[in-house]
């Protein structure tokens, strides 16, 4: 806009003057525009978003029959339950140990993949992203198959090697690992795909180079492709963390939180306390949990946005 | 070959040359080897479901190989095809995928478009927060957005609960954040010249947006219509909360609350279910994959 003025300013101080006049009322209703463009934006997220958030905190100082405010009474009744703790501790196990399995597993996978020539890449990576295209609730279902106490299939395989019937998810062990392999697997492609894109972003030259000083392999990792990909890492690890930490289709699919309550996270959790045993308050206590969480993913990266604004 | 007359030439560097070349070669093999194994790990599960649906539930409760089809049948699809709630579950799931996608591209294409190039008070601060609010999982609003619903019906009569169009209000919050981020990315590098040119001729900026900004981003806008597609397809939380009578179920939840009864598995069945379940969101990634990566990765490399 601005340079249309200037543009119109060249040509008369008469039309210089009305120029100004009319830009003014187009400043004024370009924003107006701007603004009535971005209203259902603004709605669609105050109403169903930021109000929601707000209003959890309220549901979570009621009492069971919402008629009642008892304060933290809701907080305080958790605190004394072991199962809450177990809760804790699980939610923080699965999404600690997923998040690191997937990282590492997507940059190794990543590695191979940029590896080999560039004609074979396509095809490599369309099978590997497989897993993170299906919706999670329908291939969770083939997991839970492929774990059935009876039938597994996996089972049947091991039993050739001598290894007896192992209780995917019948065992509290066993039960957590099923359900931190089943997230690796829909969640690892996703690091692998965005590490590829980040290794494809090195230039060679920096290769080259370190290659020409006598770097082996591992000095090449470490003092090239780690801090070239910092960024990369840590925005997607962050990502993650926080969609593992909310995880609710597999569990809730794999093992609906058994045995005895030894698999449950805060979200399946939740809805088995707010929906199924219909105290929503204690239920929406039980989500507010995962906002600390958040709040910290949430300051690292506006850091990283706000970084690469000042940058660009 | 061509080492071997560079190596003639250049007696010196014989040995580097050889050696780098071996290690390449040696590099190429194992990356190949644990590609398989990685695909074989990736594509598991969804053989496995075919596998499966190709079997009578005489042949899965027998005690055969389970990785081989012996006496491949087609009746697990004709029976579910045929079923007139699977169908219906794949008609709401449909409508609703369609209709959100189109919620949401009219929502956020404008909106980014905005924020992009139409600066006005806050516009950097709402981008901002167009993003953080992504970050919000739904797990976290599911009991109050039921408890808002339920005092809704309460107060106007407008009965929401239990409503497939209850996830026509619900998903857009999943997905506009999201395509809007996206878009803003696209729209923000387009050249500037463009949108001025738009302007010297005449254009409002409604024209500059339909004839100069969705033209050029048009595989940004691929890339969020299949982003919002999937997510709305995939979204398994909200319908299990919000709906719950049979003809009203998507099909992540019709699949898993009727094959699944009681105790009595029906494998077969629930392996062609989820196939089948699973088929429009692969058939769009085998046909678009391109974009589909673009959308994936433009989240954290744009912007």
């Amino acid at each position: 806009m601005a340079d249309v003025a200037v543009q119109s300013n060249a040509v008369t101080g008469l039309a210089r003057a009305r120029k100004r006049s009319g830009l003014r009322t187009a400043l004024k209703r370009k924003s107006t525009a701007a603004f009535l463009m971005t209203l259902p934006l603004i709605i669609l997220v105050g109403l169903l978003v930021i109000y929601p958030a707000f209003y959890s905190l309220h549901l979570a100082s009621l009492n069971k029959s919402m008629q009642r405010f008892v304060g933290l009474g809701n907080f305080e009744f958790l605190f004394k339950r072991d199962t809450f703790w177990l809760v804790v501790k699980q939610s923080c196990i699965f999404a600690i140990t997923a998040v690191c399995f997937k990282a590492l597993i997507g940059f190794i996978v990543a590695h191979f993949v940029h590896n080999i020539p560039a004609k074979g890449q396509r095809k490599w990576r369309g099978m590997l992203l497989v897993p993170w295209v299906i919706p999670p609730a329908m291939s969770t279902l083939a997991w839970l198959w492929l774990f059935d106490p009876s039938y597994s299939a996996f089972n049947y395989t091991l039993s050739f090697f001598g290894i007896g019937p192992i209780p995917w998810t019948g065992d509290a062990g066993w039960a957590r690992f099923s359900v931190i392999l089943v997230n690796i697997w829909v969640g690892a492609p996703f690091f692998m795909i965005m590490y590829l894109a980040a290794l494809k972003s090195v230039p060679d030259q920096l290769y080259e180079a370190a290659a020409i000083d006598g770097a082996n392999w591992w000095q090449r990792i470490w003092y090239v492709t780690l801090p070239m990909m910092r960024n990369i890492i840590a925005i997607t690890t962050l990502f993650s963390l926080i969609v593992t930490f909310a995880n609710f289709d597999i569990v809730r699919i794999l093992t609906a939180g058994g045995p005895l309550d030894h698999t449950h996270i805060f979200a399946t959790w939740a809805f088995r306390v707010g929906i199924e045993g219909s105290d929503v308050p204690l239920g929406a206590s039980v989500s507010l949990f995962m906002v600390p969480i958040l709040a910290i993913a949430a300051v690292f990266i506006l850091r990283d946005i706000n970084k690469r604004g000042n940058e660009a | 070959m061509s080492t071997v007359t560079i190596d003639k030439a250049a007696p010196t560097r014989k040995v580097k040359y050889g050696s780098m070349s071996r290690d390449r070669a040696w590099a190429l093999k194992w990356s190949y080897f644990f590609l398989t194994i990685f695909a074989m790990f990736s594509l598991l599960p969804p053989l496995y479901m075919l596998i499966t649906s190709l079997k009578s539930s005489a042949e899965i409760s027998a005690a055969t190989n389970p990785w081989w089809v012996f006496n491949p049948t087609l009746a697990n699809y004709v029976e579910i095809l045929t079923s007139n709630q699977f169908l219906r579950f794949f008609w709401n799931s449909a409508m609703v995928s369609i209709f959100v996608v189109t919620l949401t591209m009219l929502i956020s294409v404008p909106a980014a478009f905005a924020l992009a190039r139409m600066r006005f008070w806050g516009s950097a601060t709402l981008a901002t927060g167009v993003f953080l609010t992504y970050l919000i999982p739904e797990t976290l609003l599911f009991l109050p957005l039921f408890k808002m619903f339920a005092a809704f019906g309460e107060f106007t009569g407008i009965q929401l609960i239990n409503k497939w169009y209850v996830l026509l209000l619900v998903y857009p919050t999943l997905t506009v954040p999201f395509c809007t981020w996206i878009m803003i990315g696209y729209f923000a590098s387009i050249p500037k010249e463009l949108d001025e040119a738009a302007v010297i001729d005449g254009a409002s900026w409604f024209q500059t947006l339909t004839r100069i900004f969705i033209p050029v981003a048009f595989p940004g806008i691929i890339a969020a219509t299949i982003f919002a597609f999937t997510v709305s397809w995939a979204q398994f939380l909200y319908p299990l909360v919000f709906t719950t009578s049979v003809d009203q179920l998507v099909l992540p939840v019709g699949i898993i609350t009727t094959l699944i009864k009681g105790d009595v598995f029906a494998w077969g069945q629930i392996m062609t279910g989820a196939l089948l379940g699973a088929a429009p969101p692969l058939i769009i990634y085998a046909f678009l994959m391109d974009y589909y990566i673009a959308g994936l990765t433009a989240g954290a490399t744009k912007g």
